[in-house]
């Protein structure tokens, strides 16, 4: 987690390059906010300073849009990012159990980290895999039909070193 | 027979069920001695993963739930040895024949983003035809007389819609793909851009021609990473073989697409919330007129057209409006998509044509409701839709029967319900989805539907009050009157078709403090069956509240004041003797 924190402090003055990727317009906001947080993992506070000032947007503004969108994440996030589905197949299917067993596997509620950094738990509204539900995603791998105990065999292969 | 080429489907829910080792399982057998090709979403995901097999006489043989082990037997017996393995067979099962398909008709049947295999099965024909053959106007008429309207939910005609662009002065305008599919149970427009994404391209460009626009640009979801990656392969592929870019098979004419990621906002589905996310903004919907169609992209004319419309297109211009309008019903022509899921044996992605009753498509579509349960009601059009009831499940499918009953058509989310479904707490569902989603510009759009989500929060925790339904029902009406955008108009929709249908429901809820569905939580009473149990205890230690212990006699009990209902006692039970009521 601090790591992801210590990179990007490193690599600020290289984030010309990053911005400049994209024309220097309001229109560039979000695709720049979307590099920001592909590189890093979230959007550092700095980083919004910096696309406020290159596109030439109120700072107010450049936040309010990494506030709006549900995409973009201020706060570091850990080395996975469990993303449980809670659209309404998943939901009528059970997926507030395997939400429970989640929160109580990794000790941490919606949105936050565990401790050992290994783990970051978000719900998010429909993967579009209604068919497989209920669903998860663990970074870009996804995982259906899901189970308590499915849910444990996934968990315990990132911990010993899944990438 | 010869076998010619296997075919997986890598579509995302494909892959979620296992594709990818069996698509490398054939790879590797087979080398390159025969085609293994990734191809869309058929649509039968109950199935996933799929594999077909094809041999040199056109023949087509489908295996269902295929993995690594079986593509092996697959490659060895089959492919190689000619023996079609009859037991891995998808069966027959009614699932494609009331099916009509125009837009999913390469869905599952053509690599993905060739162009070569979408011009085999007529695909780029309808561009050439509209931009060589007819004058702008012709092909807005064209698409006036097929009857196509919009499939993003609200149903307006397409072709009046581009005549109002088409008229504008205007040099500048725009054309948008909507597919920032934001609704939770629904992934038809994901399909078509994973399995099709040229038929889109085409769409666009020849709308591009008919109203006089030469950039387009597709607004999809973030979320759909694979469906970002295809589009953006096919526009680059349609650009070499001449299909998008300068002067369009040597006709003046020159189009563009480029992609745009959206960043996760529900409300950016509306069309001018739309617009204000491409411009860098927050995506917050404006008031209307001026329409996008006259002033939209940077005060630019901009159609704004959803996937499955675009994916229309081609189909009308190659067949002619006539073919088109022969399907479907005197005000909804064509054929809709549907994806299929919740408490149905079938789920998957479906078209049907317009017309068809929303029993058949759950029952000889969908195959009926998986063990043996009874059929409740469907929720159709997401969180701006409603639920419709066994009762009148025979209701047909278009614009105006649907918006009858309360629900509106929507973009084609399906989830079907059974009785062991809580009305109640799926209107506190999709309410929740809406009050997280709701962008904060109106007044009762963010604070009447927080204030709605507490009543529905109360009521499912055991806690309703006498006259909460009235506070719903009157606030769902004021929500509904005083919102500026779809969102906000559509939000009470889930509540208000529920208190309609299922008020029953809502007050054994309130007044009686029971779930007739066996839902909600905070309402129900666990017990142990004295004559069920064993005694094994097994139930006593897994109780995370040490709620059971010994009763007087061979039996556990529960204390019903310590019992926080977490069921683990039930899980747990090999005996089946914790009953819930």
């Amino acid at each position: 987690m601090a790591k992801r924190a210590l990179k990007a402090k490193k690599e600020k003055p290289q984030w010309k390059q990053i911005l400049q990727k994209h024309p220097p317009v309001p229109e560039s906001v979000i695709p720049l906010l979307q590099a920001f947080q592909e590189r890093y993992g979230y959007i550092p506070p700095e980083a919004v300073r910096a696309v406020a000032r290159y596109t030439r947007t109120p700072l107010s503004q450049v936040y309010g849009v990494a506030t709006f969108y549900a995409q973009f994440r201020l706060r570091p996030r850990g080395k996975h990012l469990i993303r449980l589905c809670q659209g309404t197949a998943c939901h009528v299917l059970g997926a507030d159990a395997i939400l429970n067993h989640l929160k109580e596997r990794l000790g941490v509620e919606e949105g936050e980290t565990t401790p050992d950094g290994l783990f970051t738990l978000e719900v998010v509204r429909c993967l579009g895999c209604c068919s497989l539900a209920p669903v998860m995603m663990v970074d870009e791998e996804t995982y259906g039909r899901l189970t308590p105990r499915a849910v444990d065999k996934v968990l315990a292969e990132y911990r010993k070193g899944k990438t | 027979m010869k076998v010619t080429e296997v075919q997986v489907g890598l579509a995302s829910c494909g892959i979620a069920a296992g594709a990818e080792a069996v698509f490398n399982q054939f790879r590797k057998i087979l080398g390159s001695k025969v085609v293994v090709k990734p191809v869309g979403c058929l649509g039968m995901c109950y199935n996933e993963p799929l594999v077909a097999v094809i041999t040199d006489s056109g023949e087509r043989f489908l295996y269902k739930r295929v993995d690594a082990a079986l593509a092996k037997r697959i490659a060895e017996e089959h492919v190689k040895g000619g023996t079609p393995l009859e037991d891995f067979l998808a069966p027959d099962d009614g699932f494609f024949k009331r099916q009509v398909r125009i837009v999913l008709e390469n869905c599952g049947q053509i690599a993905p983003t060739s162009v070569e295999e979408y011009r085999e099965r007529g695909g780029y024909e309808a561009l050439r035809r509209a931009i060589q053959e007819m004058t702008p106007q012709e092909v807005i008429v064209e698409i006036q007389q097929s009857g196509l309207r919009g499939r993003g939910g609200a149903g307006f005609p397409t072709g009046t819609k581009w005549s109002f662009a088409a008229q504008e002065p205007d040099p500048v305008k725009f054309i948008v793909c909507n597919a920032d599919e934001g609704d939770p149970g629904a992934f038809m427009d994901r399909s078509v851009l994973e399995g099709d994404p040229h038929r889109v391209l085409e769409g666009m460009t020849i709308a591009g021609y008919a109203i006089g626009a030469r950039f387009g640009i597709v607004y999809v979801r973030a979320e759909y990473p694979l469906a970002v990656r295809r589009v953006k392969e096919a526009i680059a592929a349609a650009r070499k073989a001449g299909f998008l870019g300068k002067r369009i098979l040597g006709t003046p004419f020159s189009f563009e697409i480029m992609v745009k990621e959206g960043a996760g906002a529900f409300v950016c589905g509306e069309e001018t919330a739309l617009i204000a996310s491409i411009e860098g903004r927050r995506g917050m919907p404006r008031r209307r007129p001026p329409y996008p169609a006259q002033s939209g992209l940077w005060g630019h004319p901009t159609v704004i057209n959803n996937v499955e419309t675009l994916a229309n297109v081609p189909w009308i211009i190659r067949n002619g409006a006539e073919a088109f309008a022969r399907y479907g019903t005197e005000k909804s022509k064509g054929t809709k998509v549907f994806a299929l899921a919740g408490k149905v044996r079938h789920s998957g992605l479906v078209e049907i044509p317009m017309g068809m009753t929303l029993e058949e498509l759950v029952f000889d579509v969908g195959g009926g409701i998986p063990d043996d349960k009874e059929f409740k009601a469907v929720q159709i059009g997401g969180p701006s839709g409603g639920c419709v009831p066994a009762s009148i499940a025979h209701t047909p499918v278009d614009y105006e029967s649907i918006t009858q009953t309360g629900a509106i058509m929507g973009s084609g989310g399906l989830i079907v319900m059974d009785e062991a479904t809580c009305m109640v707490e799926v209107a506190r569902f999709f309410l929740d989805f809406i009050q997280k989603e709701s962008c904060g510009k109106c007044t009762f759009c963010r604070i009447g539907t927080k204030r709605m989500l507490e009543i529905l929060t109360r009521i499912v925790k055991g806690e309703g009050k006498p006259g909460d339904l009235d506070k719903l029902i009157d606030l769902g009406y004021k929500v509904k009157t005083n919102s500026l955008c779809g969102l906000g108009q559509t939000a009470p929709n889930p509540v208000l078709t529920t208190t309609r249908y299922f008020q029953d429901e809502y007050e054994a809820h309130i007044r009686e403090k029971r779930c007739p569905a066996g839902v909600c939580r905070a309402l129900l009473r666990y017990s142990i069956d004295p004559e069920a149990c064993r005694n094994c205890k097994l139930c006593a230690k897994a109780c995370p509240v040490g709620a059971i212990s010994q009763g007087d006699g061979p039996f556990q009990v529960i204390q019903q004041e310590a019992c926080i209902r977490c069921g683990r006692c039930r899980e747990v039970c090999p005996f089946g003797a914790v009953r819930v009521e």
